[in-house]
């Protein structure tokens, strides 16, 4: 089936000869006008008085506007209507746009942003997660509270208990290209939009908002990020917003991309948290209750923080049965930049909380903290009718020149095989159903035969005994070795969020024009629908047109987001082509006499019968008879119920596994550390395309490990982001990366009823760089009989503190 | 100001304001947008290009290099990798073979990145894409696509011939060698485009606002007359100063075409390294005799930083945490200086006076630095967050005097017995640690006369703070910093008596 080939991404011919155009690539016309922000850097304050007639009188200076000179109250927020463009009278953040600059080109733009002068009046700001509980600054009327079972009882009746606490950093995107847009101006008003964003009908929606202009008169138009990983979901916003307001009152085009150190300090990141948990647990390490409080710290605007903090709490329970359990979600409003959505959606933040009770609970106890997350695992599915973990043979998908590479494989790590197809009956009910903490049946969880998988691939048990004697030798350097999971679900918390649509036309010479409400980021997204497409019409995916996705084409459309593209996109999409196919069916099995369902589209030919010809050929009979060979094609994810308000439901379609086993070494003079080894083996169903799914779980990987090691955002006392640049800021480079990286598939079907089974793929492998962290904390564990309880990100500097800890 | 260069094989000629950014230019002027703008400050390595002069060919980022900077040169940028028939590079090939790719936007410039390592035969891929980032891909892939590469021809349009000088054949440099620009040949002479500052042309950098001496004998007079001017070595610094601090820069003097300041000279006990040489060069050159220093270097910027910045430069911005001045203040290294016709040497720890303040009169400028090589049991170490592309939190340099019981030749783990030697004498230097690179004075004193053992190292450590009040910032608290450096002293000791202290030898 051409749904599932490991075929490269469809625009890498034009990423590696350069020949891939990203927002800024595009030609202007010679009248474009180029925008930059003024920005406050003071976090809190009134404005008294703003001087920007020095900007105004700088070279190439058309105009500079501050909020009074805008037509109407702005708003470029998603939702909340928190988020005037300019500031209005008091700034709220180190950042934030007070005036904006109109200029002829991109540096006299940049460099009279400069020469505004605002002075403020300074206020205290609340920076800290101390400061916010203290004034109750929050988003909400007070802390969302969910609960299974008596929590508090369950704890106290444990034999054993533990509390404590993990303080998580944000993270920074660093997305390669920065944020940019494009406005040109529509006749009858209107605009017409390029953006490098995840959400193009939200910039359409704000757009139209501050044109005052119904949303038909804008379109927005997006080929492809160069990177968003969510931090331009909403964060686009304000540019396109500025764009769109000049472009309409000069007549001309505008255009405003972010400088790299004006996008690292304006837009939002990943919430750090702090995780405070108390747990009650017997012999065998099985938590028999659990109460966890997250403080997340939101930053000056609502933005997406109420479903982050939601999805943190969603993932509190990661892997793990918990029989009671009570969770806590602050969510404080702090004078710092909006923190918004980034892979994972907090998920990572809930996730790490309880592997860290694992990992704790796993020291208190001197047991193996593999062992302890297994005796805590839901339980696997029931499968019936197969065999266990018959898997098929290994079929090899990259290449292995030694160290520094590591190995792609795809089934090689087999599991029970191809078992939920439609034609098997679904599982049989568990004796006792086993719920989440907020009440959703677990039925399809497979941790716990992946598990035993990965542990016995990645010779988990010899290398860690092995791990110990050299320890045991070693003075100066410790290695660490970590096992953890990720059960992750799959579905946008906000349930109507789970509807994509898609427009498909075939011409009469057989050529396919596909698009589809997601965006794409790197991802391969196009490439996988049009995979989907090219399967139902049993043509080369070659054959299959991709454009940019277009508010003009597919109206409505959600956020690329949620790791849902492709399970939402690839239906729709699918939906659009069977109907064409029907239609083309009907009309050959009219003109042959025979029945639509003989009619066979595969291999690049339409059978019927005996007789066969090219679908090109098909293609044009249909349209010489009259069939109207373009259909829009629609799907909404079924089964979802979901009341965020008192944490019951079912919110997720289906879940998505993992898991990783990585070693690390420390050197425990100065904390600096490194990754070893990382095997990894991932549950993507059954896989649309192996070679892009290995590319998501790779790199998800190193990005989450980058979150919990050297990616450190520093703020000043002042509310000021010291770390703006990647002169400061540290994602991973390529010498950090796993010096052995082996990445594995599960070979299982979705038992949900997905586009060719397959499962989500973009957020899941985020935090099995859990594993890396946790590695870390093993290895400082082995200085001494304490428990390091090492915080993130473990900088050099968390380490060598760890190292102390675990000393005492 | 007129700067003539070739341009993927094509002969070229920009005019431009000095200090327009060949990234600027190739984008706006040239309408080349396979060249990608990522951070602007030379970290992500997304506007890797190809410049090849005499020397060989390297990666440069083009988003700190001004025009005048690469006169004469011969610049590849990533529409230039394929064919002129189209025919993709090998490493674009592999990219796509292996799934190298993802968003994209990094892309180009690590393909250029690679082909560069593939025209000089390079295998050591970390280090090569030291200067690239990618957020998407784990990197993993990238890797296996240059190492598919490896085997597979040059392709001949990689070939470049600098417009300055005699096409070359055989192409490829030494494997793991790539040259500064301007090393050790004169490329001015073939470029009179530009001004050459001979007395009898008047002053040319008041004119057009960029000046390109030949020689130091033209630097000296020219800068005596212009003390104000700005002086740019490899702009890895400077650079920033326009695209980030929007500077206008007034005069400047670029100086990469002095060939006499881009030499290495043997000299007794010691290297003598013109001031313009490049970071790239003296890794190489220490490779040898300072293995510790080179492997330091290593970690210092990125293949494109190292390529550019020069030693001269790391060392007359004064910066407290520039990795150069720790290592020569241990070494002991002689610094020159020259203000007009006279020539100064300096003790090189004598030159950092208090923060943003050097020992350099007005007009005088840093002709290059003498480095003491024999000396075995020198270390220098630097701790940053990341290994590779980082600024230090500390760096840490030291060099015992042992003698007694073997000396430095005859160290022993000290857990098989026998008397330890003695530390005759100890130099010790910090950089951020303070206002300045400098010594640490209450340390060497606490080593001097004492044996070489893990508890003396101790207690040496336990006076940093008497020598160093650290700052807390984005890099480190001060309480890392002083933990972070007494870390280092017990390395010392360990590295010394044949313990693994490198996390990054050991593997899985």
């Amino acid at each position: 089936m051409t749904a599932l080939k490991p075929l490269p991404h469809d625009s890498a011919p034009l990423h590696v000869t350069g020949r891939a155009p990203y927002v800024d690539d595009i030609p202007l016309p010679a009248n474009a006008l180029h925008l930059a922000f003024g920005l406050s850097p003071v976090a809190k304050g009134r404005i008294a008085t703003i001087d920007i007639a020095a900007a105004r009188a700088a070279p190439g200076v058309v105009a500079v506007w501050t909020a009074e000179d805008l037509p109407r109250r702005i708003d470029v927020s998603p939702g909340a209507h928190d988020e005037p463009l300019l500031a209005e009278g008091e700034v709220h953040y180190a950042g934030q746009a007070v005036f904006l600059v109109i200029a002829e080109s991109h540096l006299a733009a940049r460099k009279a942003a400069r020469l505004g002068k605002v002075e403020y009046e300074e206020g205290t700001p609340i920076l800290s997660v101390e400061e916010a509980l203290a004034a109750n600054s929050r988003f909400e009327d007070g802390p969302r509270i969910w609960q299974k079972g008596e929590a508090a009882a369950a704890i106290a009746a444990a034999p054993h208990r533990l509390s404590g606490s993990i303080e998580i950093g944000g993270q920074e995107h660093f997305y390669l290209e920065g944020q940019a847009a494009l406005a040109h101006p529509e006749e009858g008003g209107g605009a017409r939009v390029t953006c490098s964003t995840q959400h193009p009908t939200e910039i359409q929606h704000k757009v139209a908002d501050a044109l005052a202009v119904p949303m038909a008169q804008v379109r927005v138009e997006t080929r492809r990020m160069g990177g968003g990983f969510g931090g331009k979901e909403s964060q686009g916003n304000a540019l396109a917003v500025a764009c769109a307001l000049v472009a309409n009152a000069f007549g001309r085009p505008a255009k405003m991309r972010y400088d790299r150190d004006d996008d690292m300090v304006i837009t939002g990141k990943r919430h750090d948290f702090r995780v405070d948990y108390e747990v009650g647990f017997d012999e065998a390490g099985r938590v028999r209750g659990i109460d966890f409080t997250h403080y997340a710290r939101c930053g000056w605007s609502m933005d997406l923080s109420l479903p982050v903090a939601d999805r943190a709490m969603l993932h509190a329970d990661n892997a793990y049965h918990l029989p009671a359990v009570r969770i806590t979600s602050h969510r404080l409003r702090t004078n710092t930049c909006s923190a918004t959505a980034f892979r994972g959606f907090g998920g990572p933040q809930g996730v790490l909380g309880i592997e860290r009770v694992m990992d704790g609970i796993a020291h208190a106890l001197d047991m193996d903290p593999v062992e302890v997350r297994r005796v805590n695992y839901y339980a696997d599915a029931r499968l019936p009718g197969a065999p266990p973990e018959a898997g098929r043979s290994p079929e090899y998908l990259g290449q292995d020149k030694g160290a520094g590479t590591g190995q792609r494989f795809a089934g090689a790590l087999a599991g029970a095989g191809k078992r939920f197809g439609a034609d098997h009956s679904p599982p049989a009910p568990m004796a006792e159903a086993q719920t989440t903490p907020y009440g959703m049946e677990v039925t399809d969880f497979l941790l716990n035969a992946m598990t035993r998988r990965l542990l016995e691939s990645s010779d988990y048990a010899a290398r860690r005994a092995a791990i110990a004697d050299w320890n045991a030798e070693s003075d100066v350097l410790k290695r660490g070795i970590a096992f953890s999971p990720v059960k992750f679900g799959i579905s946008f918390t906000l349930t109507h969020l789970n509807q994509a649509g898609a427009l498909v036309h075939v011409y009469q010479d057989g050529s396919i024009h596909l698009n589809h409400g997601g965006t794409e980021m790197g991802q391969g997204l196009n490439q996988k629908v049009a995979q989907v497409a090219a399967t139902v019409f049993g043509v080369d995916p070659a054959q299959v047109r991709i454009t940019a996705t277009d508010t003009g084409k597919v109206p409505n459309t959600s956020a690329t987001a949620a790791s849902s593209g492709s399970d939402l996109n690839g239906m729709a999409a699918k939906a659009a082509c069977e109907t064409i196919r029907d239609r083309m069916a009907d009309c050959l099995a009219g003109l042959h006499q025979a029945k639509p369902s003989d009619v066979v589209f595969e291999g690049g030919a339409v059978r019927i019968g005996g007789e066969s010809l090219t679908f090109n050929r098909a293609a044009t009979l249909a349209y010489e008879n009259r069939v109207s060979l373009s259909a829009t094609g629609y799907y909404r994810t079924p089964d979802l119920s979901w009341d965020r308000i008192a944490g019951r439901g079912r919110p997720f379609y289906y879940f998505a596994h993992g898991c990783a086993v990585t070693e690390v070494a420390i050197d425990t003079l100065t904390g600096e550390n490194r990754i070893l080894r990382t095997d990894i083996l991932h549950d993507v169903g059954a896989s649309l395309n192996p070679a892009l799914d290995i590319g998501q779980i790779e790199g998800g990987y190193v990005q989450g490990a980058g979150w919990l090691t050297t990616e450190e955002l520093v703020w000043d006392d002042r509310g000021r982001l010291r770390t703006h640049a990647p002169s400061t800021y540290k994602i991973p480079a390529c010498s950090d990366r796993p010096g052995i990286f082996n990445v594995a598939l599960w070979d299982g079907e979705n038992a949900a009823d997905t586009v060719y089974r397959s499962k989500a793929v973009g957020e899941p492998p985020f935090m099995l760089g859990i594993s890396a962290f946790l590695a870390l904390g093993d290895a400082c564990a082995a200085c001494g009989p304490h428990y390091p309880a090492l915080d993130a990100p473990a900088t050099a500097e968390r380490v060598l503190a760890a190292v102390k800890r675990a000393r005492g | 100001m007129k700067v003539r260069f070739s341009l993927n094989g094509e002969p070229c000629e920009a005019e431009a304001p000095p200090t327009r950014t060949l990234l600027d230019w190739l984008r706006e002027t040239r309408g080349l947008t396979g060249t990608k703008e990522g951070c602007n400050e030379g970290d992500c390595g997304a506007c890797t290009v190809m410049v090849t002069d005499e020397s060989g060919a390297r990666a440069l980022n083009a988003c700190i290099l001004f025009l005048p900077q690469i006169e004469g040169a011969a610049i590849r940028t990533v529409e230039g990798l394929s064919g002129p028939d189209g025919q993709m590079h090998p490493v674009q090939r592999e990219m796509i073979t292996h799934h190298g790719s993802q968003c994209g936007f990094c892309t180009p410039g690590i393909a250029v990145s690679l082909a560069v390592a593939h025209l000089n035969g390079r295998r050591d891929h970390d280090a090569v894409l030291s200067g690239n980032l990618c957020r998407c891909t784990g990197y993993a892939p990238i890797v296996r696509a240059a190492e598919a590469a490896e085997e597979a021809e040059v392709p001949d349009w990689m070939r470049d011939a600098p417009v300055g000088g005699e096409a070359r054949h055989g192409g490829a440099t030494e494997p793991g060698r790539e040259g500064g620009i301007g090393r050790g040949t004169d490329w001015g002479e073939a470029a009179p485009a530009l001004g050459t500052g001979a007395s009898d042309e008047g002053d040319p950098g008041e004119a057009s606002g960029g000046y390109r001496p030949r020689s130091a004998d033209e630097l000296a007079g020219w800068y005596l007359r212009h003390p104000d001017a700005v002086l740019v070595g490899g702009a890895t610094d400077v650079g920033l100063w326009v695209t980030k601090g929007l500077r206008d820069l007034g005069t400047v003097a670029f100086l990469n075409g002095c060939a006499d300041l881009a030499r290495i000279e043997e000299v007794p006990g010691g290297l003598r390294f013109g001031a313009g040489v490049t970071m790239t060069r003296v890794m190489e050159a220490l490779a040898a005799p300072l293995p510790s220093y080179a492997a330091m270097i290593a970690r210092y910027g990125s293949v494109q930083v190292r390529n550019a910045a020069t030693i001269g430069g790391n060392i007359a911005n004064g910066s407290p945490i520039g990795d150069n001045p720790p290592a020569l203040i241990a070494l002991g290294a002689t610094l020159h200086l020259r203000r007009g016709d006279e020539m100064r040497d300096l003790a090189i720890e004598d030159f950092f006076l208090d923060y943003g303040r050097q020992d350099r009169r007005e007009g005088e400028f840093v002709t290059g630095v003498t480095v003491p090589v024999e000396a075995p049991t020198f270390r220098v170490w630097k701790i940053s967050k990341r290994f590779d592309q980082d600024i230090s939190a500390v760096c840490g340099a030291f060099l015992l005097d042992l003698r007694g019981a073997g000396g430095a030749d005859n160290l022993r783990d000290p857990r098989e017995g026998g008397d330890p030697p003695l530390i005759a004498g100890a130099r010790v230097a910090f950089g951020g640690m303070a206002g300045v690179p400098k010594r640490a004075a209450a340390v060497e004193a606490a080593l001097a006369g004492q044996p070489f053992t893990r508890a003396t190292m101790a207690a040496a450590a336990a006076r940093l703070g008497e020598d160093f009040t650290p700052m807390s910032d984005m890099r480190a608290s001060a309480a890392y910093r002083l933990e972070a450096a007494a870390g280092l002293l017990t390395r010392y000791h360990a590295d010394l008596t044949g313990a693994e202290t490198d996390v990054r030898r050991i593997t899985a």
